[in-house]
């Protein structure tokens, strides 16, 4: 199964070569970022702008461009901001580390709401609770991301203010002070930050999950080999858990690796409404300064995210159902 | 027409009518659009109107207040909701018939041209549409128009939709009727547009109504992120992105978009569920 994986990775290769020369191409194009010095008044002399448009490469063309940075990403380098002090690779990682952070708590807890619900609303087809169960996963599906992130910030703030409290923390990924702190302090101020992104993130995304896992439950309990089961004598629980809920992950798995792509794109959004200093803000900053090297970056990170994550559910496939064997 | 005899189209219709969570919305959808189409023809303010009432909270001459500056918000909730419809819907119909029309195509013929076109299809979906969006969009700040955001939306739906097409077309092609078809002497386009494209509709009218939803709320999102439509025009997206300091001190500015955004993505779910019900009745209930 391992080189089955490989092999998967590599043939991603290709795949990943011309999304990041789509993306790179569609930054290039975009504009001139050297706009704002050329506009500025007093006027920069014009060596400055010489030596900026020699530093970021402009006079080349597109392919060549291209190239270079891709050959400077091979070999960790990230290539050229537009403002020279920005160092793309060192924030390349340490965005990722806090952004990672939130997608992965969040789908954790967007998967763990998924399957009970979609479960529950299974067994009790058509019951009182499986109605409020679909109800409610609609009424979240039809949210936008930033007005649920919103509206519990602002809850939380009112909750704050009205019981003089700090419970919930509503701006930034971690405290001023967060350095100084101890290892356990450091832990509980990161988790502390973490609950309200990771709840608006999860309860937009568990909805359509949910109705997945309700359909792929109903087929399960239908058929044969769960009749089986029961007539056997085992109990209800044994049933459901060993011989239900295996068979009926596995189109999960396919749904949540389709949809990380979606839930970066959600963690950005999450990100803007806290204030967080992740892959959200290094995506919009990059995107306003016309930053095709970072902005570049960030969207071949983001290709290689959503691959691996492709990849593992193919590794969980095998682990639900060992009729797959990947050779 | 005799009673027992029934086309198509007419069981469609009548499972749909039966489906009461569709059928409520389709209603609830109507209202909203009339609201948003009719209701500017009727009201008395337009949304570029600066009144002398500033930040008034819903009374009955501004059923929904008024912003810092005068704004009336009930006219620029029309407005909004009448933007964010239209693009919604021309996203949903650019993503449909590009969508449609490539993954007819790649299912039909198969074979080396299907992989070039699903690799390319595999390539959109690799990216977070939001992040794309909000790259391509950031070059229009400042022109962009209400079609301009439609076409970038548009231009990243589609491959969900030719994938949904692609498998019907893939099980489609291997029935006997295609065969007749091709044994008659039809060619290709022919068989797409007379045969493959009218089986798989159902699920073409599904996942278009589906698009119609992610088009309200990616809308929303790429205004939010400051990408999207521009002032002085509106979107439901911009009001709740332009208000959302107000969430604590002028509430109204910040739900009553946001509620219509609400409002226009569950109806128009739910008629998607009533519809897929209603073309493929076996597939959701489940009879035990």
């Amino acid at each position: 199964m391992f080189a089955y994986l490989i092999r998967r990775l590599l043939a991603a290769v290709p795949v990943l070569i011309i999304a990041s020369f789509l993306s790179y191409a569609l930054v290039a194009l975009s504009g001139d970022p050297l706009e704002p010095l050329k506009l500025r008044n007093p006027p920069a002399p014009q060596r400055t702008i010489d030596l900026e448009t020699a530093r970021l490469g402009l006079d080349d063309s597109i392919v060549v461009r291209y190239g270079h940075w891709l050959w400077g990403v091979l070999h960790g380098d990230f290539g050229e901001s537009v403002q020279s002090t920005y160092d793309i690779g060192a924030n390349l990682t340490r965005s990722t580390a806090v952004t990672l952070r939130l997608v992965l708590v969040a789908m954790l807890l967007a998967l763990v709401l998924a399957v009970f619900t979609g479960v529950l609303g299974a067994v009790r087809q058509y019951s009182k609770s499986d109605y409020v169960l679909t109800f409610t996963g609609f009424v979240f599906l039809a949210m936008p991301l930033f007005w649920v992130a919103i509206v519990l910030k602002d809850l939380a703030v009112r909750y704050n203010k009205a019981t003089g409290t700090t419970v919930f923390y509503t701006i930034g990924e971690k405290s001023q002070g967060y350095d100084e702190l101890s290892a356990g302090a450091k832990v509980a101020d990161l988790a502390g930050h973490l609950v309200l992104p990771t709840i608006a993130l999860a309860l937009i995304s568990y909805a359509a999950w949910s109705r997945y896992q309700r359909a792929a439950v109903l087929e399960v309990l239908n058929s044969d080999y769960v009749r089986l089961a029961r007539a056997k004598g085992l109990s209800w629980r044994k049933v459901l858990v060993r011989h239900v809920l295996r068979t009926a992950l596995i189109p999960l798995v396919t749904v949540t690796a389709l949809d990380v792509a979606g839930i970066l794109g959600g963690a950005v959004i999450t990100e803007t409404v806290f204030n967080w200093n992740g892959l959200g803000r290094m995506l919009l900053t990059g995107v306003a300064r016309g930053d095709t090297d970072a902005v570049a970056s960030w969207l071949l990170l983001a290709g290689l995210i959503v691959v691996a994550f492709s990849v593992i559910a193919d590794a969980l496939y095998a682990v639900l159902d060992p009729r797959i064997r990947h050779e | 027409m005799s009673d027992t005899e029934r086309t198509q189209t007419q069981l469609v219709l009548r499972r749909f009518f039966r489906h009461r969570a569709a059928v409520t919305s389709l209603i609830l959808l109507v209202m909203v659009t009339l609201f948003a189409f009719a209701g500017p023809l009727l009201w008395q303010y337009s949304y570029t109107d600066i009144t002398d009432d500033l930040s008034l909270p819903p009374s009955p001459g501004h059923p929904f207040g008024t912003d810092l500056i005068g704004h009336d918000t009930f006219a620029q909730v029309m407005r909004g909701t009448q933007q964010s419809i239209k693009i919604a819907l021309a996203i949903a119909l650019i993503g449909t018939v590009f969508g449609t029309l490539w993954g007819a195509i790649a299912g039909l013929y198969r074979g080396k041209l299907d992989f070039l076109m699903m690799r390319l299809v595999d390539i959109v979906l690799t990216l977070p549409l939001i992040a794309v969006a909000a790259a391509v969009a950031a070059q229009g700040v400042g022109q962009s128009q209400w079609w301009a955001i439609a076409v970038v939306l548009g231009a990243l739906t589609w491959p969900y939709v030719s994938r949904v097409v692609r498998s019907v077309v893939l099980s489609l092609r291997e029935q006997e009727f295609i065969e007749a078809a091709r044994a008659l002497g039809a060619g290709n386009v022919r068989i797409i547009l007379r045969h493959l494209l009218p089986n798989a509709l159902g699920a073409i009218i599904v996942s278009a109504t589906l698009a119609i939803a992610t088009g309200i709320l990616g809308e929303a999102a790429l205004s939010f992120l400051g990408v999207g439509v521009q002032a002085p025009d509106t979107s439901l997206g911009l009001l709740v992105s332009i208000n959302k300091d107000a969430v604590n001190t002028r509430p109204w500015l910040f739900y009553f978009p946001g509620l219509f955004i609400i409002a226009i993505a569950l109806t128009i779910n739910f008629i998607g569920d009533g519809l897929r019900d209603a073309f493929d009745p076996k597939q959701t209930r489940v009879r035990r």
